[in-house]
């Protein structure tokens, strides 16, 4: 697989050594020569030095025979552009933008580039990890328009000893499952919530929070 | 040339372009909001502009919308990166469904893919390197017609 990566940093270093390990033939394009000159010494790859939303520079880096396109750039415009010369101009078949800003990743789709925020994907991990004690985890499905969670319930809950048909859960929201001592169970209206059970429950992100306020108690 | 109907634009990057633009389009009436990552780039609007000032990155949708750009005619990007005006002249077109929208791009072979998308851009590289080769055209043939002295 031929791959090319535009943008600098560690996190172009740390991306391309795994490409590499993985067997890909890597170009790397940055604009800024003394970090080529680094680059060229640590990688086992082709170091192309300019402007990769330049298509001259793109051409020189022979974008019209890579398989992916990585736009990694701290700059969320220099990234779309690269992208979409990657597939307008050389007919790249995928191609993978990162932005910054959260809200671009939906921009990006509407403009039809491909898109990966990390500041959505590390705000999910700490939410999960450092966040709320009762939430176990939560998985965005569907580019996060639906999220599942998993939550264990307390003894302090406010759910616990009642039926779910009188929880008022929001529309578009579903308790998918409930774990009661390592048994499942797909939960009906009549279902009773116990203490510690683990529910698997889906939720839409406008209504996250009321749903997990309801289910803990906690504020989200 | 006077636009009779009076419109709402937003005009990004206030240099020396887009300065020019909103003290002219603030002149004949319009409703404009100028947007710019540094205060200071308003300095050169001058005391008749009347419209909005709005200091902020324009790639950042919450910055369009604060400056109404769902309600917006015309909107030109003219700040000194090309890819800020590619990017915002699609935001605008594709998310905010403004009629008009035009985009300063300096780089000529970048021009091209984005006429494709269908965003009027102008390359003021080739406008004036046309203009200059032109020119030099025109020249040629009048020192024929002179003869040499």
């Amino acid at each position: 697989m031929k791959v090319l990566v535009v943008g600098g940093g560690k996190l172009a270093y740390f991306l391309v050594r795994a490409f590499i390990g993985k067997g890909a033939h890597v170009t790397i394009v940055n604009r800024d020569i003394d970090e080529c000159k680094i680059l060229a010494k640590k990688l086992k790859a082709t170091i192309v030095h300019g402007d990769g939303s330049d298509p001259q520079i793109l051409e020189e880096a022979g974008t019209s025979d890579i398989d992916t396109v990585f736009a990694i750039t701290p700059n969320d415009e220099d990234n779309l552009v690269i992208c979409q010369l990657a597939d307008i101009q050389f007919r790249v078949k995928r191609r993978l933008a990162l932005v910054n800003d959260p809200d671009n990743e939906e921009i990006f789709q509407t403009l039809g580039v491909q898109a990966i925020s990390t500041t959505r994907i590390l705000s999910y991990l700490i939410e999960e990890k450092a966040g709320f004690d009762s939430i176990a985890s939560i998985i965005p499905v569907g580019e996060g328009k639906i999220i599942v969670s998993q939550i264990v319930l307390s003894d302090t809950s406010p759910v616990v000893g009642k039926a779910l048909c009188d929880l008022h859960l929001p529309d578009n929201s579903l308790i998918a499952s409930i774990m009661r001592e390592n048994t499942p169970i797909v939960p009906r209206g009549a279902t009773v919530l116990n203490a510690s059970d683990q529910i698997i429950v889906m939720t839409l992100p406008e209504n996250h929070g009321l749903v997990i306020k309801i289910l803990t108690g906690e504020k989200i | 040339m006077l636009i009779k109907k009076k419109l709402f634009i937003i005009i990004v990057g206030c240099g020396r372009l887009g300065s020019y633009l909103a003290n002219k389009l603030s002149c004949d009436g319009h409703s404009l909001v100028a947007i710019d990552l540094r205060e200071q780039a308003f300095d050169a609007l001058s005391i008749e502009y009347s419209g909005f000032r709005i200091t902020g990155d324009a790639t950042e949708i919450a910055v369009l919308k604060d400056a109404k750009a769902d309600k917006a005619d015309l909107l030109i990007a003219a700040t000194r990166e090309d890819n800020v005006n590619l990017m915002v002249s699609q935001v605008a077109q594709k998310i905010f469904r403004i009629p008009k929208v035009m985009a300063r791009v300096f780089e000529p072979k970048r021009e091209g893919v984005y006429r494709t998308l269908g965003i009027e851009t102008f390359c003021p590289t080739s406008l004036v390197g046309d203009f200059f080769l032109e020119s030099m055209i025109m020249s040629q043939i009048t020192r024929k017609e002179k003869g040499e002295k």
